[in-house]
């Protein structure tokens, strides 16, 4: 759906793997964004229909971004700032947030 | 951890910045906590390694930001980034959440600075990936240069719409099309505020060279679109809608949506400070005083949290808040100059505002669902036909429809779905929109974990 703007400065990168795919992107970044430079419009499936989602407002709003980060269900990937070797995987179904 | 601020500013955002600098330049002792990991808020969201090329893309303004956030990094402030502020106390107790962890903050006042949000969108299909606010695809350029790499349509209307199309212009994205939902009548209630937008010479400018490149570039803008929908198996594949009597469709794997942005209510409703409901902006706003000063004292409210001014008012803001909140701990030593300076700049951008808010206020279509299988609240999946059923029974307002829907009870807490649930009782209801009472939020704010609860204080409270 999206792809970066080209730049001639240097940009220091983090690797973190999204389905176990490993991808690379500047450093400063979210697990959001590496779902889109993974290409990835969804990030998880309802807990009650089972239907896909991707993120929708990328600010800590919605909580339509949740995913699973190294093994953590639950995590909004648009307020999660990616580490080397972070892995991001979709998260399915049904998982009660907080406690 | 645990600090004692006189004044601690929640949101760093050019509200909260600017009261900051201006409180401590006043003699205050300040903290300021915001959620995300550099300064800037949502106007100057702020790349952690920003590329020329993607400062080009996002103009001038954003230059401006970048000085802002300069100033107030240089300024004596206890700024603590990345912190999530998940309960304020009455007597000015904030417990935040930061690497996982909680910790709590005391100060004697406390200034609310929480932005904006975008305004819920909720047409057929727009829970479906590859559907996104507006806001949210620019965010992914400012924070990481990200461009649409198909034609995108961008739907609805407002500034904040055609400004990402100009970014978009700008970094040699296509755009598929602009299909424009905002009612052509609203001009004829706009018109006569046009005096205002027009002493706003600035701002009139910018606007104007939008449009201009926009056309000049032929993109394709569709006027006076209604019953948009969104289709598409697991993913949006097409946007279809209604125009001049037919329907059309455009394919595309991207729609952006926008209608304008709300005051971001949660933790003002949730301190249960009186608000109001202004009709233009379709939301509610929290009363308060000439300096920013809440009904109930050591609460104070800047920028877009309290009603939508925009980027340059909410500098004026801040500063005005800090002036109040300073007044209200016994300073004295007022800075006066600043002060009517930031008064003369308010009253102009009031002007333009009152124009902007009519020219570019919803279509009520856009707001709130005809089709009772509409999506309405996104975490629990309640639709429009479920809310108007509860409204029938008796819910007179989100706190009662969570009791019969679920709407409300996910993890967004309302945030996303209120304004469509309160428009759709009142609807049902035969009420006026301000007859419906707000949401009233409670802490944890953001879902906390037992494991993050260091203070046994909060543990009863999270639970
Ligand atoms: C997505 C989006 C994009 C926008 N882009 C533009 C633009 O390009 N140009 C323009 O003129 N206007 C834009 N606006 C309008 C915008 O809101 C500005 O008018 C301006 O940013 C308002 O400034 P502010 O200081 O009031 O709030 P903001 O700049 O929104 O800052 C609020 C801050 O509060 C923080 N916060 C919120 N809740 C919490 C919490 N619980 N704990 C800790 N921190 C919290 C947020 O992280 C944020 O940093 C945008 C609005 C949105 C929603
Ligand atoms: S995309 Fe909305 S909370 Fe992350």
């Amino acid at each position: 759906m999206f792809r970066r703007l080209e730049t001639a400065s240097p940009v220091e990168t983090v690797t973190v793997t999204v389905g176990g795919k490993p991808v690379t992107l500047p450093r400063g970044e979210t697990a959001a964004a590496a779902l889109v430079a993974a290409g990835e419009a969804t990030g998880r499936t309802t807990p009650i229909t089972g239907a896909p989602r991707g993120p929708y407002c990328m600010m800590g709003v919605c909580f339509d971004c949740l995913v699973m980060i190294d093994g953590a269900p639950n995590r909004q990937a648009c307020m999660t700032e990616i580490r080397d070797g972070m892995r991001i995987e979709r998260q399915v179904g049904a998982r009660r947030i907080g406690g | 951890m645990s600090a004692n601020w006189d004044l601690a500013v929640i949101g760093a955002g050019p509200a909260g910045m600017s009261a900051a600098m201006a409180a401590t330049r006043l003699g205050l002792k300040v903290g300021l906590l915001d959620e995300q990991p550099r300064p800037g808020g949502q106007i100057y969201r702020n790349p952690a390694q920003p590329t020329p090329e993607v400062l080009e893309a996002l103009g001038e303004d954003y230059a401006h930001g970048m000085e802002l956030i300069e100033k107030f990094r240089a300024a004596d402030i206890d700024y603590r980034p990345g912190a999530t502020v998940w309960d304020v106390m009455a007597g000015g107790e904030i417990a935040f959440l930061r690497d996982g962890r909680s910790a709590e903050v005391q100060a004697r006042h406390v200034l609310l600075a929480t932005g904006a949000i975008e305004r819920p969108v909720p047409v057929p299909g727009w829970t479906l990936p590859g559907v996104m606010t507006v806001g949210a695809a620019q965010i992914l350029l400012k924070t990481g240069g990200y461009v649409p790499d198909q034609p995108a349509v961008l739907v609805g209307g407002g500034p904040l719409l055609y400004l990402v199309a100009w970014q978009y212009l700008k970094a040699g994205a296509q755009i598929g099309a602009i299909l424009e939902t905002v009612p052509r009548s609203n001009l004829w209630s706009a018109l006569p505020h046009a005096s205002g937008m027009l002493s706003q010479g600035r701002l009139l400018a910018k606007g104007r060279r939008w449009l201009r490149d926009l056309r000049s570039a032929r993109v394709r803008r569709i006027r006076g679109v209604t019953d948009v929908r969104i289709e598409g198996e697991g993913a949006a594949e097409a946007v279809t809608f209604q125009k001049g009597g037919r329907r059309q469709t455009i394919q595309t794997p991207l729609v952006l949506l926008h209608e304008g942005v709300i005051p971001n209510t949660h933790i003002s409703l949730a301190l249960g400070l009186e608000h109001g409901w202004n009709d233009i902006q379709q939301w509610w706003q929290p009363r308060l005083d000439d300096w920013g000063r809440a009904d109930k004292p050591g609460f104070s409210v800047a920028g877009d949290g309290a009603g939508i001014w925009g980027a340059e008012a909410a500098e004026h803001l801040g500063l005005l808040a800090a002036h109040g909140a300073a007044m209200a701990l016994g300073k004295d030593g007022l800075d006066q100059a600043g002060v009517a300076e930031a008064r003369g700049a308010l009253k102009s951008v009031a002007g333009a505002r009152a124009f902007l808010d009519r020219l570019y206020r919803p279509a009520r279509s856009q707001r709130v669902p005809a089709a009772d299988d509409t999506i309405v609240c996104r975490c629990e999946e309640v639709t429009a036909g479920q809310v108007r059923q509860a409204a029938r029974m008796g819910a007179l307002g989100l706190t009662q429809a969570k009791a019969y829907t679920r709407c409300g009870m996910g993890p967004c807490q309302g945030r996303l779905c209120a304004p469509t649930v309160s428009a759709l009782i009142a609807e049902t209801r035969g009420l006026d929109d301000a007859e419906v009472p707000a949401y009233r939020p409670r802490p944890p704010f953001k879902p906390v974990t037992l494991g993050a609860l260091a203070a046994p204080a909060f543990r009863a409270k999270a639970g």
